[in-house]
């Protein structure tokens, strides 16, 4: 995502070197001069990201919750739409406290942003990143932690406790998903150092929460009946309503992952639009070969495995190569979910490894391929060939996927212990989580 | 009296219904109703997960009347709902004790 990290610097030094041969001053008017000299307030590029981060807000609240609260069965559907609002404010908080201190403090370590900006010490309304205030970086920035740790919630829906749930994404923004931004995004971040393509958060974000519920569903166990009992999604409407949402706010997402309302941001739109149409087609063309049959829940599906997928390369690839991206994430993605899940037996309920790490694996190796300039893509890091930036795009999805297994693992242990047990007593899952955890039925026919 | 109760395909209610009052049926209690009988339900597919769904959504009718027209209500039904094929639902007839209307007391036939 962001050179921009980089560029306050040396354009300081850069300033620095053009007023050393003038008129003497003394060394506290030259830092003033360089303050003044470094890349101004851009209002077309702040108006763009003031508009990108309300637009990812609107990916989770309704788009996140209405796509998966429709995917549970009637009697979860507000433990869905409950979870995903209480994770959104809980992040946000969590964030200004220490959250953007820990991903892009300042510090030099390749994997902890350090203390520097804890309570956003040192950010005042005239700060800038970039050529954006940094308060408008920081809510961009404070949208992905919600929307990843509201993403999580699918792989154990329908049987986690409400308190162990908050709990576990408190505990995973810090030790997961905040080192993971550090690592990709800020300047001295490891995957920065490798100059690994991943322009919007294939890693961060997908590859991420993919895998912590995949491990959540693991620990958890299976819901009472799975394989056996009908748990078919309560309202598909709903689900293309919430999906339709996400592709919407995903030009916020992916586009505002620019930074600025350039040409950058241009080219991540277009990209955002060819692969999701690719995945949309994609997945309808499989299912229809091998099923005979095109679902309305495998075009939403596709929809979202598209996005997915061109989340990681939607700045480095070419618009046409963006089709064939999203089309073979959907591919990929639908043989995960109807083949091979079905195999392993785990119970991923709403099938957020399967599309979102799966697809995020997708988009990040296939960023490295299809970045080439003769696929239309704008080219590979430095003098690299394809062979090689793929080998880094793969280590950065080896250590994304390493690093968040492990941690998301011990984490649901220790919340298990902390809490008592991470899932609801038997009778509380047959009841259903609405009126045991919440109290309330969200349908009154 | 004879109480008639018929499981019909759901799109077939208004048909029926018309036909019942143009012979004379005043009232009837209808159900939406699940079940089984000859027709077989059918599959779901969700992502690669199969459901059968065993229980096929029917109408369910509760027709009170008097003796002389029962055959010729059974018949009726019979007629409308039919589409000859599998799953066109039973009419089963029951005999009716006693009938009694909630605003006048009038009981039994001069109820129904």
């Amino acid at each position: 995502m962001s050179n921009m990290t980089k560029y306050p610097g040396l354009a300081a030094v850069l300033a620095a070197l053009a007023a050393l041969p003038a008129w003497a001053q003394d060394a506290a008017e030259a830092v003033e001069e360089v303050a003044e000299a470094a890349p101004a307030l851009d209002t077309g590029d702040t108006a763009w990201m003031l508009i990108s981060t309300a637009l990812v807000l609107f990916m989770i609240l309704p788009g996140v919750a209405l796509f998966y609260g429709g995917l549970v069965r009637t009697k979860n559907m507000l433990s869905i739409l409950m979870q995903t609002t209480a994770i959104t404010a809980m992040c946000m908080i969590i964030y200004v406290l220490y959250g953007y201190s820990f991903a892009f403090g300042g510090s030099d370590s390749a994997f902890f942003g350090g203390f520097g900006k804890l309570f956003l010490a040192g950010i005042g309304p005239d700060t800038l990143s970039g050529t954006i205030p940094e308060y408008v970086f920081v809510s961009f920035q404070m949208t992905f932690v919600c929307i990843t740790s509201a993403l999580i919630i699918g792989g154990f829906a329908e049987r986690i406790r409400f308190g162990a749930v908050l709990l576990f994404v408190a505990l995973w923004a810090t030790f997961v998903y905040f080192p993971v931004a550090h690592m990709a995004w800020d300047a001295n971040g490891l995957f920065f150092g490798w100059e690994v393509f991943d322009f919007a958060g294939g890693t961060v974000v997908h590859i991420n929460a993919g895998v912590a519920a995949l491990v959540g569903a693991v620990v958890l166990g299976p819901r009472i009946g799975y394989g056996k009992e009908n748990m078919a999604p309560h309202s598909l409407t709903l689900t293309l309503v919430g999906a339709a949402i996400l592709f919407v706010g995903w030009f916020g997402f992916n586009a505002g992952s620019a930074l600025g309302a350039g040409a950058t941001a241009g080219l991540a739109m277009i990209n955002t639009f060819t692969a999701t149409a690719g995945g949309i087609l994609g997945w309808v063309l499989v299912e229809y070969l091998s099923r005979g049959k095109a679902s309305m829940l495998g075009g939403a599906s596709g929809m979202i495995a598209g996005l997915v997928a061109i989340t990681p390369a939607a700045g480095v690839v070419g618009p046409v190569g963006a089709i064939f991206l999203g089309a073979i994430a959907s591919a990929v993605c639908y043989w995960f979910v109807a083949v091979v899940k079905n195999r392993l037996g785990y119970d991923d309920s709403l099938d957020v490894f399967g599309i979102h790490c799966i697809g995020g694996i997708v988009g990040a190796v296939g960023a490295g391929v299809f970045c080439a300039p003769s696929l239309g893509g704008q080219g590979f890091a430095g003098d690299r060939g394809m062979a090689e930036q793929v080998i880094y795009q793969v280590m950065a999805v080896g250590v994304t996927i390493l690093w968040c297994a492990v941690v998301s693992f011990i984490l649901f242990k220790i919340v298990g212990l902390v809490m008592g047990g991470l899932r609801v007593t038997p009778e509380a899952e047959r009841e259903g989580l609405d009126l045991t955890a919440h109290g309330e039925r969200a349908y009154h026919y | 009296m004879k109480l008639i109760i018929a499981a019909i395909k759901p799109f077939k209610l208004e048909e029926v219904r018309e036909a019942l009052t143009a012979i004379g049926v005043r009232g009837m209690m209808v159900t939406e109703i699940k079940g089984f009988g000859a027709q077989s339900g059918h599959t779901e597919i969700y992502r690669g997960a199969e459901y059968a769904v065993n229980f096929v959504p029917k109408v369910k009718l509760e027709i009170a009347v008097a003796d002389a027209i029962a055959d010729e209500v059974v018949g009726t039904i019979r007629r409308t709902a039919r589409t000859d094929k599998i799953g066109d639902g039973k009419i089963f007839v029951l005999d009716l004790e006693h009938a009694v209307r909630v605003r006048t007391g009038e009981t039994d036939d001069d109820a129904l």
